[in-house]
């Protein structure tokens, strides 16, 4: 069956090219909004064919490489255009083109009437198409066309309403906050392109099963491993919005609401999570990496929770969410957790991206309006988009048996029994503040007495957009049955069916302490018990007195501006170093040193050379004079240097 | 290799010192009685300073230019007359070539117009 | 006689480009009003010259007593600036008569060009290369000058030609000096004993000179001034076959009296270049961010380009020399391609150039748009262009030979780049048209537009097209 993997990456590309060429001709919505849907929705097909017949076949013969041809060479160093199909990335690919799937029907109830609705089914189709290459690619060259192509798509769709204003600080309309999140990547992808350099200079190929097998035989804590995975887990952190580079994501948010849901929460912000897992082998050999990545992940979740309880724009606090639950992700993949970071990779899909649907119903229901003060009282008016949202809202908080649940508390448990008690603290306190900032937003949003205007007339959204919602809160219910773990009598399939992939790594990685059952017990009431009182304090604070806020901000005013600012970070990196950057090119570069330094260097030197000869007045011709003293200085130089040096 | 240019060098010398020589000696050995007239650069009453802001006809660079073009084109012709006998036939083709070349840029400015003078 | 016959098959395509400027000379003497059949007849010769390139691409050696290379190389660059000035002349129709400069002078001027060109890259005597330069320059600054009624045009001609011949005096006198210490001009007798001479101060001050002058040709930093001038000045067709076509003839012509011939890839001089290199690239994209005219900003961006070719010259070996090979071929696509939407772009006074003037292309003419935001990534260097390869290939080679920090100058400025290439998109995309002036749509510029595309497309996907036939060439 893994033969047919070319035709999962072909059918978006079609969907692409003639929603891209023909598009803007064709009258019907419908019609370029099923093209969109269908190019995601058969390769999802295929690939559900794909994993039922490598069910169906030996666990050693599960993992494929289909060869479409031969891309670059240079000398010895070749790298195919080629797809690895196996267990972790027909999961990947499953993720992305079910949930892309349901977006893109979703799209199109939300797009209805948008000037663009071809441009950004196009958009939608070349993103999922990247995607693909991202996750199937058996080489590091294709993942990064992949991560590159992502990060386009990304670009463009953040910046899709390019007309729209905002009032804000520095993100002032769509295409700042498009090019934010640009930039910010770019650090991250360069960090991505040395980590790849150095994987060559180390192992002569960047085909993923050579670079494993010659790694396997290289002892932990090897120097050159550390910079290797270290930058890489610098690229996934610009992918995948983590401390210091996930700034851009929560102003991502300014693209529409089905972009936010499928590229900055299901999919696109866990091409991190999935690279690092890809090189789970590397990062077992590097032992300093795997703390750092820890660390790195277990703050983001804290960081990013704890901003997330002072947000009022319903897609910012979805925003941090995101983002604090990638931190535990990385906290999973650090403790060397590898499945536990991929099963909640595929539950976030799943919640998340419910969740951001809901929040695109409510925007639309709402009119356009953002702000959770506004609102109130929606949850008769639009009783479908409620109980999703409800019910996805549980199962982020990790209320048993829904699907947070199990991914999460396998993370935690992992970061208890395989990394420290201080890092489970971390991630529990986190998932209280989760718990505490979804149902202050399901309070504000959905409960009590309505706080808009008269005039707006909230109505629950069509079935486009609804029937997706149903499917994907259905999933958020049941997604976690996958991975249920042993301790309460689960088979954790998850975890046998992906441990082909990580065996390697995990053989290299020191064995986790045995627990009792009685532990693992233990901690899985504790995470109720938090779940359950996040839910309970944000409820009842919020149903009681909606403007709660406001005493905060009035008791603990320091804390409470310091969290809805965002701990001021954007300010920092404003004036720390965009700000120095931009005014050394205008100011220095381009001013002082091409004006002033160097044409006043040679007027200078023009000067000097008119009083010494009268005759050389006579063919000087102003900025020609200085231009070619210029040269005169160049050959100087370059003389200097070959003679001399 | 430097001692071969020795003669260059003296030829050089030669002429500095001739032109310097003989430009100070009228000054030196000659009367000097000046008046208006003998001051003037060209004593034919030519006005050697004006206004540099004067247009001359672009027909006047037009035929300096082609001639000067021609002109050297032709000197290339000297060596190869010289050498003929030892260039032979391949020498010849490519005098053909040269001068093939050099007639149809001869065509191009004829026909434009280049060398009519109204 | 047998010998000059074969000299003349072996030099098929300088001799084809030749014999076609003399056909369009004739015909523009004869026939008034023909620019059109003119243009056709130019790029028909054109393609047989092509032609009688691959024809001779089997013929490696030498001709005309070892003064000039034949085949392999010089077949292989021979295509590459026929096809920059094919290209050229096709975006070119609509355009001169647009800006009313539509002289057939065009036509004889680009084909004379493209036989200094040839003549450049492919001398194994520095008194060829020397004419080559010399031919390819003239035309140039005649070609950059050609609205006569344009100030700026004027200026750049001028400008190009003064600096332009102080250029050239250096390069002579590099020569000269070269002479006075080989006692030679022939590459390859130069070559036999370069590397006794290699302390031979003489001799190394005629390669600094030759340098500086090559340096002047490319235009690496601190040799750059004319650029951005002469660019914004000339009309933009005639930028893009500058910036790309005589770019690469000055490149190859560099590469060929450089490295294969007098092999100093490990001595001073890749020193050198490698300052130039990052003096061009750091320059180059730093001050191009603070441009406001797309032709200014292009301009900036070539010297960049230029920069990290030169990152390819210090390095120095077949594997670095291929890189910049197909970096030339991917640029010559990207470059014309880019300002050939530019050309499409500018009204007829040539003065709406700035990046504004792009607002809400990628709406009004999405095809334009697409297209231009195509060059501009491959100008990037995003994955799967072209403009990706080139870059890959000479990091790759650099990395090799031991200039990683040059490389990572080369990466750093590279990611600097992406903001001001980004910005015109950006324009394009996600801003409305200010002035709603109508495009004109020109079925000749959109062809070699989309040539120009499929260029950058299939190199991108399928590099070892060039990569396997650039490897074997040194």
């Amino acid at each position: 069956m893994h033969h047919y993997v070319g035709l999962i990456v072909l059918f978006p590309l079609i969907g692409l090219i003639v929603n891209g060429l023909f598009g803007r001709h064709i009258r019907s919505e419908r019609v370029v909004g099923w093209i969109g849907s269908l190019a995601v929705g058969i390769p999802f097909l295929v690939a559900a064919a794909i994993l039922y017949g490598m069910l169906g076949s030996p666990v050693e013969e599960r993992s494929n490489t289909v060869t479409l041809f031969t891309w670059i060479a240079a000398g010895s160093f070749q790298v195919n255009a080629a797809y690895q199909v196996d267990q972790l990335s027909i999961l990947m690919t499953l993720i992305v083109t079910g949930v892309g799937f349901l977006i893109h029907v979703y799209s199109i109830g939300y797009m209805h009437g948008d000037r663009g609705f071809w441009r950004f089914f196009t958009y939608l189709n070349l993103f999922i198409f990247a995607m693909l290459n991202l996750v199937l690619a058996d080489n590091y060259v294709l993942m990064f066309l992949g991560w590159e192509g992502v990060g386009l798509c990304s670009y463009l769709l953040i910046g899709f309403w390019y007309e729209k204003k905002f009032a804000g600080t520095s993100i002032t309309w769509t295409g700042d906050a498009a090019n934010k999140a640009f930039w910010v990547n770019r650090i991250g992808d360069f960090a991505f392109m040395l980590g790849m350099f150095l994987i060559f200079r180390e192992f002569g190929s960047l085909t993923f099963s050579t670079v494993m097998d010659s790694a396997s035989s290289l002892a932990p804590g090897n120097s050159t491993m550390f910079w290797i995975t270290l930058l890489l887990f610098i690229g996934a952190t610009g992918k995948s919005a983590q401390i210091p580079l996930f700034v851009w994501l929560p102003d991502a948010m300014a693209g529409p609401t089905p972009v936010s849901a499928l590229i900055h929460a299901a999919t696109m912000v866990t091409a991190g999570v999935y690279m690092v897992a890809r090189n789970s082998l590397l990062y077992a050999l590097a032992p300093d990496t795997m703390m750092i990545v820890a660390v790195i992940g277990a703050l983001t979740a804290i960081v990013a929770a704890s901003i997330g309880l002072a947000q009022n724009d319903i897609k910012k606090v979805l925003a941090y969410s995101t983002v604090s639950q990638l931190g535990y992700m990385f906290l999973a993949l650090g403790v060397g957790a590898f499945t536990a970071g991929i099963f909640h990779v595929m539950t976030h899909a799943f919640f998340k991206a419910c969740l951001f649907l809901g929040s695109g119903s409510v925007i639309h229901a709402m009119h356009e309006e953002q702000d959770i003060r506004k609102m109130g009282g929606l949850a008769p008016v639009m009783p479908k988009t409620y109980y999703t949202f409800l019910i996805s809202s549980f199962a982020i908080a990790g209320f048993p048996p829904l699907s947070g649940f199990f991914s999460k508390d396998e993370i935690l448990w992992s970061a208890f029994s395989q990394g420290s008690v201080l890092l489970w603290a971390v991630g529990a306190l986190a998932a209280l503040m989760t718990a505490f900032y979804m149902f202050r937003m399901v309070t504000l949003t959905f409960l009590g007495t309505p706080r808009w205007a008269k005039d707006k007339h909230p109505h629950e959204s069509p079935p486009t957009m609804t029937i997706p919602l149903i499917v994907l809160a259905f999933l958020a219910v049941t997604g976690g049955f996958l991975g249920i773990p042993a301790a309460l009598g689960g088979g954790n399939a998850l975890h046998h069916w992906l441990h082909p992939v990580f065996e390697r790594a995990l053989d290299r990685l020191p064995t986790a302490h045995e627990y009792s059952h009685m532990t693992e017990y233990l901690f899985m009431l504790v995470s109720v018990v938090i779940g359950v009182s996040g839910f309970w304090f944000g409820r009842k604070i919020y149903l009681a007195n909606p403007d709660a806020d406001d005493t905060f901000a009035a008791k603990a005013g320091g804390v409470f501006r310091t969290l809805s600012r965002k701990y001021y970070i954007d300010e920092g990196y404003m004036r720390g170093i965009v700000n120095p950057l931009v005014a050394t090119s205008d100011r220095f570069l381009s001013r002082v040193v091409d004006t002033a330094l160097i044409d006043g260097f040679v007027n200078g030197l023009a000067k000097v050379t008119a009083s010494f000869s009268g005759v050389l007045r006579l063919v000087q011709t102003g900025v020609v004079q200085s231009y070619a003293s210029m040269i005169v200085v160049g050959l100087l130089l370059v003389l200097g240097l070959i003679l001399l040096g | 290799m430097i001692e071969s240019y020795i003669p260059i060098f003296l030829i050089l010398a030669v002429a500095v010192v001739f032109g310097v020589v003989s430009a100070n000696m009228s000054w030196l050995l000659g009367p000097q009685r000046p008046n208006r007239a003998k001051n003037s650069t060209y004593e034919s009453g030519m006005e050697p300073v004006r206004t540099a802001h004067d247009r001359f006809s672009v027909k006047y660079y037009m035929v300096a230019v082609l001639f000067i073009l021609f002109d050297i084109e032709v000197v290339f012709m000297y060596p190869w007359a010289v050498q003929y006998r030892n260039l032979g036939l391949y020498g010849f083709v490519e005098m053909v070539v040269f001068i093939g070349i050099l007639l149809v840029g001869f065509v191009y400015v004829i026909k434009k117009g280049a060398l009519q003078w109204d | 006689m047998q010998q000059l016959l074969q000299d003349t098959l072996a030099t098929a395509p300088l001799g084809v480009t030749i014999l076609l400027s003399l056909v369009v000379i004739l015909l523009h003497s004869f026939v008034k009003n023909s620019e059109r059949a003119q243009a056709m007849v130019s790029v028909a010769g054109l393609a047989i010259a092509a032609a009688a390139a691959f024809w001779t691409f089997p013929m490696r050696g030498t001709a005309f007593s070892g003064m000039v290379m034949t085949g392999g190389y010089a077949s292989a660059m021979s295509v590459l600036f026929i096809a920059g000035a094919a290209l050229t002349i096709l975006l070119a129709r609509d355009y001169l008569g647009k800006i009313g400069a539509d002289f057939g002078e065009f036509h004889i001027l680009v084909l004379l060009a493209v036989t200094g060109m040839m003549a450049f890259a492919s001398g194994l005597d520095l008194i060829v290369t020397f004419i080559g330069l010399e031919v390819m320059s003239v035309c140039l600054y005649v070609l950059a000058g050609m609205t006569r009624g344009r100030l700026e045009a004027n200026e750049a001609s001028l400008k190009y030609f003064l600096l332009g011949a102080f250029a050239t005096g250096f390069f002579l006198y590099g020569i000269a000096l070269i002479y006075g210490a080989a006692g030679t001009t022939n590459l390859a007798a130069i070559a036999q004993s370069a590397s006794a001479r290699a302390q031979d101060p003489l001799f190394l001050a005629g390669c600094g000179l030759l340098l500086v002058g090559f340096a002047f040709k490319v235009g690496a930093v601190p040799f750059h001034m004319w650029v951005p001038d002469v660019y914004e000045g000339a009309p933009s067709v005639v930028t893009g076959f500058m910036s790309t076509a005589a770019k690469a003839s000055a490149f190859a012509a560099f590469m060929l009296v450089f490295i294969a011939k007098f092999d100093i890839a490990h001595g001073r001089i890749s020193l050198a270049l490698a300052m130039l290199s990052v003096a061009s690239m750091v320059l180059g994209n730093v001050v191009a961010i603070s441009q406001t005219s797309i032709k200014r900003m292009l301009a900036y961006s070539s010297i960049a380009h230029a920069g990290y070719m030169l990152i390819g010259l210090a390095a120095g070996t077949p594997a670095a020399i291929s890189g910049v090979l197909f970096y030339l071929l991917s640029y010559l696509f990207t470059n014309i391609g880019a300002f050939g939407v530019v050309s499409i772009i500018e009204n007829e006074k040539q003065e709406n150039v700035s990046i504004e003037s792009f607002a809400g292309l990628g709406t009004r003419r999405p095809l334009l748009g697409a297209l231009m935001s195509l060059f501009l990534f491959s100008l990037v260097g995003l994955p799967p262009l072209s403009g990706f390869f080139g870059k890959y290939y000479i990091f790759y080679a650099a990395i090799a030979e031991g200039y990683t920090w040059l490389t990572i100058v080369g990466v750093l400025t590279s990611m600097i780049s992406i903001y001001y290439y980004l910005r015109v998109v950006v324009v394009m995309y996600f801003r409305s048209d200010t002035d709603a002036t109508a495009v004109p749509v020109t079925t000749l510029g959109t062809a070699s537009l989309l040539l120009s595309a499929a260029g950058v497309l299939v190199f991108g996907f399928f590099p070892r097209l060039i990569t396997d036939i650039a490897d074997t060439l040194f």
